[in-house]
């Protein structure tokens, strides 16, 4: 809340930018049309319900799902028609941290971490083991090194695999429902960790999330999805100040009509 | 009705096709990352020997343990029609010939597709669940050269030497079952084995091994990669895979054997 709008950004040094992005899920449209920037050390809080359309667009952004019309431009490069080596490119260039962390359960933490040095680069053993023993310090799991995935908590899960996101020091990160399933001190923690992270790094994230708590904290901007479609793009104060009434719904936690139509079922019970 | 009818057929074959194109596209990568790719960007050694491990060391025991058993199951039937005719020293002919021709390669195949193939699509499938497979593809590594590949290169390299096992282990059994019970020579059985057996039938069934390593591995990564949703998935995808493997054994089978049998 504490960072000015980017709404004055120019549009050229968008780390991010998607176009008019259809999705379709076999006959099913998912996506109809999103468009949306994301700017360097900027963090974008996707919001929206379930089944918006959030995770689609999350995917099709990582270049998982190939859109039906429209670009993904990261980098000023459409990575959905780029080839493979050019793909490979982009995606050591950008992290991504899964809702269920997605660690390699087979592998300790530090083997996790140094998974995608160990693949990308040339380095050496010891520079590798330096390198994935910060990017583990930074995290907060210092001494969890040797563990396998099975033996830590959600949380402690949740920032390995932040850990292994950062190891090849990512300009772009993607967070997947990053507080799902995790108590609101563990949450917290690692809402912390993602302004320690744009502020340290000084790196476009993009979060995927439907935690108000979290989102009013962390986000610089924020893009509401319904239906797939964007319906609000703005800064949390302006969505705040939101007038259209599926985003105040979302915001005051209101159900969805009246979801137990208690009246009908009382006079279907008196008639009877 | 018709409409229903046709409406079904189209969506059978319309799924057949994409299934078809999907195993195509495996085939396709794998092929490519077992020659080419692994001559350009090396192969990884430490899963080569972790899965060599899986598929073949830790097969051993029950590998060996069939053919033993399998090889005094032939010997007792052939001595039963055997004796009979008063020839019971080609007890030794049948055993060893259906075993370095056809049991040996078979059984080890069949054994190996429940054990290792189940194994392959019980584990792709939960990584698959998990997101480990999409967390692979976004850090810029392929899953076919991280996990196919090792996976392909260990049931190629170990199989045949699994089928060695059990056809040695198998003979030696009839050779057991003839002297103990049987009453034959170990010397004869030894030589009358040897008499039988030449080397294009062991290579044949080595020939059939290989051919089945390929069945067991991409049918069980291809089913792995089918799982979606969760863990129910995963285990009709590994009953389907076992399933799909012996039969297609089976088929392999039955096409080699009648390939020889036309052409010597």
């Amino acid at each position: 809340m504490t960072h000015l709008p980017n709404h004055n950004h120019d549009p050229s040094i968008a780390t991010i930018e998607v176009k008019n992005l259809v999705v379709h899920y076999g006959p099913r449209k998912i996506l109809d049309g999103v468009s949306l920037r994301v700017f360097p050390a900027e963090i974008l809080v996707v919001l929206g319900g379930s089944g918006c359309g959030k995770s689609t667009l999350l995917r099709t952004m990582l270049g998982l799902l190939r859109p039906t019309s429209g670009q993904v431009l990261i980098k000023s490069k459409d990575i959905t028609r780029l080839n493979e080596d050019e793909l490979l490119e982009i995606r050591l260039r950008t992290g991504v941290l899964f809702q269920s962390a997605a660690l390699f359960n087979s592998m300790t933490i530090e083997e996790n971490v140094s998974l995608p040095l160990r693949e990308h680069t040339a380095l050496n053993d010891a520079t590798i083991k330096i390198m994935s023993r910060i990017k583990i310090g930074l995290v907060g799991l210092s001494g969890y090194e040797d563990f396998l995935p099975s033996q830590l908590s959600g949380g402690m899960k949740k920032r390995a695999g932040l850990a292994r996101a950062i190891s090849m020091d990512p300009e772009v990160l993607f967070f997947d429902e990053p507080s799902a399933g995790l108590d609101p001190i563990t949450a917290a923690g690692l809402d912390d960790l993602i302004l320690k992270l744009k502020k340290t790094f000084k790196m476009s994230i993009i979060v995927v999330t439907h935690e108000l708590p979290s989102v009013f904290k962390i986000a610089d901007r924020i893009v509401m999805m319904d239906k797939g479609l964007v319906i609000f793009d703005g800064t949390t104060e302006e969505i705040k100040a939101s007038s259209i009434p599926r985003v105040r719904q979302f915001i005051e936690r209101e159900p969805e009509g009246d979801a137990c139509q208690t009246g009908q079922f009382l006079e279907a019970l008196n008639c009877g | 009705m018709v409409r229903y009818l046709l409406g079904y057929i189209g969506r059978q074959a319309g799924r057949a096709v994409a299934n078809l194109h999907q195993a195509a596209r495996l085939i396709n990568q794998t092929a490519y990352w077992v020659t080419i790719g692994s001559f350009k960007k090396g192969v990884r050694v430490g899963s080569l020997i972790h899965e060599m491990t899986a598929v073949g060391f830790n097969s051993i025991p029950i590998v060996a343990v069939i053919a033993f058993c399998i090889g005094m199951i032939l010997a007792l039937q052939a001595a039963y029609q055997l004796r009979r005719i008063g020839a019971m020293v080609y007890v030794a002919d049948l055993v060893c010939l259906s075993i370095a021709r056809e049991l040996g390669p078979m059984l080890t195949a069949i054994i190996v597709a429940g054990r290792s193939g189940a194994a392959f699509t019980a584990e792709i499938g939960s990584m698959k669940v998990a997101e480990e497979i999409d967390a692979l593809v976004t850090m810029g590594l392929n899953p076919i050269k991280f996990l196919v590949v090792p996976k392909f290169m260990a049931m190629l390299l170990m199989l045949p030497c699994l089928t060695l096992l059990a056809d040695l282990t198998g003979m030696v059994a009839g050779g057991v079952i003839g002297v103990a019970s049987l009453g034959l020579d170990a010397g004869v059985y030894y030589q009358q084995a040897l008499r039988a057996v030449a080397m294009k039938d062991i290579i044949g069934g080595l020939v059939k091994s290989l051919s089945f390593a390929c069945i067991i591995t991409l049918v069980g990564v291809h089913q792995g990669f089918l799982v979606e949703g969760g863990a129910t998935s995963v285990g009709e995808r590994t009953t389907s895979s076992v399933v799909t493997s012996i039969f297609l054994i089976i088929l392999a089978d039955c096409f080699f054997t009648t390939l020889s049998y036309i052409f010597t």
